[in-house]
């Protein structure tokens, strides 16, 4: 996928004037958010699971390597195979010459972000292989040849109109504005291609140490299809999905269902452990497990490392004030929102990603709700670091921290023009109490009122309290 | 080698050492004590609570449930429920609850042991426990309980024996185990409701790629 995200202001700019998206991301404001609430209020030890999770997952990534040894071990017991990719380009080559050892014509996908991250439908495509994207939203997009703006919603940019014109014109049948006819043409459409297919590719929402097996929590049924009646299937899964044990996996599905739709549980929680047994009757003849690095490995040990604990529930983007605003596209690659803002730099480089990490208004929201604590907040300072570091960072801001730090770090000069800055906002406000033109912040007053300060600096204040 | 490449840049990361025993130590003990994490007051309850909790919790997942009082009364049940939906070809699985049925052969049912196929109106198959923490069932692929019957079928029966309902998931980790002789099935099935899809602008459908029906016939007593 071509990288878009130095583009974010001109995306950004666009999507809040685009009146379809803005109504689109209207379903998601009004959706997740309430619905994890309210699954969390019915869960009391639901904060106690939070940390548990995230001590465990702390204990995982010291213990990587083992983990996924002891991961392999079991998968190979099992009668599978487990293949390691360092890179994007690894991983996709590794599962073309898959499929081509299969003759495979058609593979049926279910829904998986790491192969968006590897952009391997692309790389089939061009290889005489040609994927099927078999999740409702998913399969929407490859009829429009859109990418997903989502995580686990990834046609949440999308309103009914625009499903209704791609499956007219793909399916030629007359055009139906009823959700619930769309999904049954679907569903009608997708059966050959569950049964035609060569190859079934999954993704993976945790593998088991202990059992060799991965793990998919869906809703749809599609990844289940995918991963039994092919001939072969694969696995593709990022390296930090290992956990432990059956006991571990647990944990972290009573918090991601509830996390990510605010579910007390995905409707289909399977696990897969090897190939077709003696005497079974069907299921896929072989299992490949194929794990992808892809710059993981460099995080741990790293400031980022405890990005690394992320599940990808979704929370974090689901109550972010920037995502709602702009939606996923707007961020440029596969992983937006606070956990991309992370995610995305340490993929394609703080060169290329670097306004990713400065969309925020640093509410602090993501962290709130993410179900393993990861201190989404922190971790985009330190992009900010480095890209301040690295000299990235544009004119207008490095010049403007010059000033600022030339005034905070002289306290008395600081102070004078806070109170002058002060007097003069509360001036212009007047009775409103709030103004909506400045000099020199018209890009931010274009969009929203500048409240007035309530009463005095806050070292105005401290002064006549301490008094 | 990627693999020796991906490890010794954990390992760097880290500053260990690959022949580190304590941590090797640490992984093997995790393993093997198998320990359990919080589970939920919601899962630790009473049995006739926890069952109470199950129907409860399969109602609002969408599963349609039939209680009966006992075994015998499920063949009957089952043809019942067909012709009063107009179901005339169920496909089973053999295991030797199945089996055992005794079918009335009244009406017009049309039954059939195998995989499913595209076009199967309905499948029958047994649950190996039932998980009242969220009205969960639990199935497992074998010779005689082939996958596909879970997934490819318009509607799916699924007998539970409340006698085999647990509270939390980790009990049912523990039955499995215990049934299996400790080595994984080639599949675990957890589910929970019909299938549904929400990714057209949020609305909740029913019947995505799985079965729109989900009917659980419920057996008390043994």
């Amino acid at each position: 996928m071509q990288i878009k995200s130095p583009e974010f202001k001109q995306n950004a700019r666009i999507a809040l004037e685009d009146v379809n998206l803005q109504r689109a991301l209207g379903n998601l404001k009004a959706g997740f958010p309430q619905k994890r609430a309210a699954a969390v209020a019915r869960l009391p030890e639901f904060d106690q699971l939070r940390d548990e999770a995230r001590d465990l997952k702390n204990h995982i990534l010291e213990h990587l390597d083992l983990y996924l040894e002891e991961f392999e071990k079991n998968v190979v017991a099992n009668g599978g195979t487990v293949h390691w990719c360092r890179t994007a380009e690894d991983a996709r080559k590794t599962i073309l010459e898959i499929c081509q050892d299969q003759d495979a014509k058609t593979v049926t996908k279910g829904k998986s972000m790491v192969t968006e991250e590897i952009d391997l439908n692309d790389y089939l495509e061009k290889n005489g292989v040609t994927p099927v994207e078999t999740d409702l939203g998913e399969y929407i997009l490859q009829l429009r040849e859109d990418h997903p703006s989502h995580i686990i919603a990834p046609a949440i940019h999308l309103n009914i109109e625009d499903v209704a014109d791609a499956f007219h014109e793909h399916h030629k049948r007359p055009k139906s504005n009823d959700p619930a006819h769309l999904m049954r043409e679907a569903r009608e459409m997708l059966r050959k291609h569950f049964v035609a297919a060569d190859v079934g590719i999954t993704g993976a929402n945790f593998l088991v140490a202990e059992t060799g097996s991965t793990i998919i929590c869906t809703n749809e049924g599609n990844g289940d299809l995918t991963q039994t009646l092919p001939k072969t299937h694969i696995v593709v899964s990022s390296i930090e999905k290992v956990v432990p044990t059956l006991e571990d996996m647990t944990l972290f599905l009573r918090l991601l269902a509830r996390s990510a739709t605010g579910q007390e549980f995905t409707v289909y929680n399977t696990l897969s452990s090897g190939p077709r047994r003696p005497g079974d009757q069907d299921g896929p003849e072989n299992f490949h497990v194929v794990l992808v690095d892809n710059g993981r490995s460099d995080m741990v040990g790293s400031e980022f490392q405890e990005m690394l604990r992320c599940i990808r529930c979704s929370a974090c983007m689901n109550h972010c004030p920037v995502y709602g605003a702009v939606g996923g596209h707007s961020y440029g690659w596969v992983y937006p929102g606070p956990m991309g803002s992370v995610l995305t730099p340490q993929m394609v480089g703080i060169e290329n990603a670097g306004l990713l990490p400065n969309a925020s208004t640093f509410c602090g929201k993501c962290e709130e709700v993410c179900p393993v604590r990861i201190p989404l907040p922190k971790l985009m300072r330190h992009w900010r670091d480095k890209e301040y570091e690295k000299h990235l960072s544009p004119t207008s801001v490095r010049s403007g921290l010059s000033v600022w730090s030339f005034f905070a770090t002289r306290p008395k000069l600081y102070r004078l023009f806070a109170s002058v800055g002060n007097r003069f906002l509360r001036l212009k406000a007047g009775k409103k109490g709030r103004t909506s033109k400045l000099p020199l912040a018209s890009a931010w007053t274009d969009h929203r009122d500048m409240p007035a300060p309530s009463g005095k600096t806050f070292m105005q204040q401290w002064k006549e309290q301490n008094r | 080698m990627s693999k020796a490449d991906i490890f010794n840049r954990i390992r760097g990361g880290l500053h260990v050492p690959s022949d580190d025993s304590a941590r090797r130590a640490a992984v093997q003990a995790r393993l093997d004590a198998r320990k359990r994490n919080l589970i939920p007051q919601r899962a630790q309850l009473p049995a006739d609570e926890l069952l109470r909790l199950f129907i409860d919790m399969a109602d609002e997942a969408a599963a349609e449930l039939i209680e009966l009082h006992s075994a015998a009364e499920l063949a009957g049940a089952i043809e019942n429920w067909a012709q009063e939906n107009g179901i005339a070809h169920l496909v089973t699985a053999s295991d030797e609850q199945i089996n055992n049925l005794e079918w009335s052969g009244n009406g017009t049912l049309v039954r059939e042991e195998r995989v499913a196929q595209v076009g199967d109106e309905a499948s029958l198959t047994s649950a190996f426990c039932g998980i009242a923490e969220t009205g969960t069932l639990m199935l497992y692929s074998g010779e005689e309980s082939p996958t596909t019957l879970n997934f490819l079928p318009d509607t799916h029966l699924v007998v539970l024996r409340a006698s085999t309902i647990v509270g939390p998931y980790e009990d049912a980790w523990q039955m499995l185990r215990q049934a299996t002789g400790g080595s994984m099935p080639r599949t675990v099935n957890l589910i929970t409701g019909p299938s549904r899809s929400a990714d057209i602008e949020q609305k909740l459908q029913m019947g995505a790629h799985g079965p729109r029906r989900l009917v659980i016939f419920l057996l008390h007593g043994e």
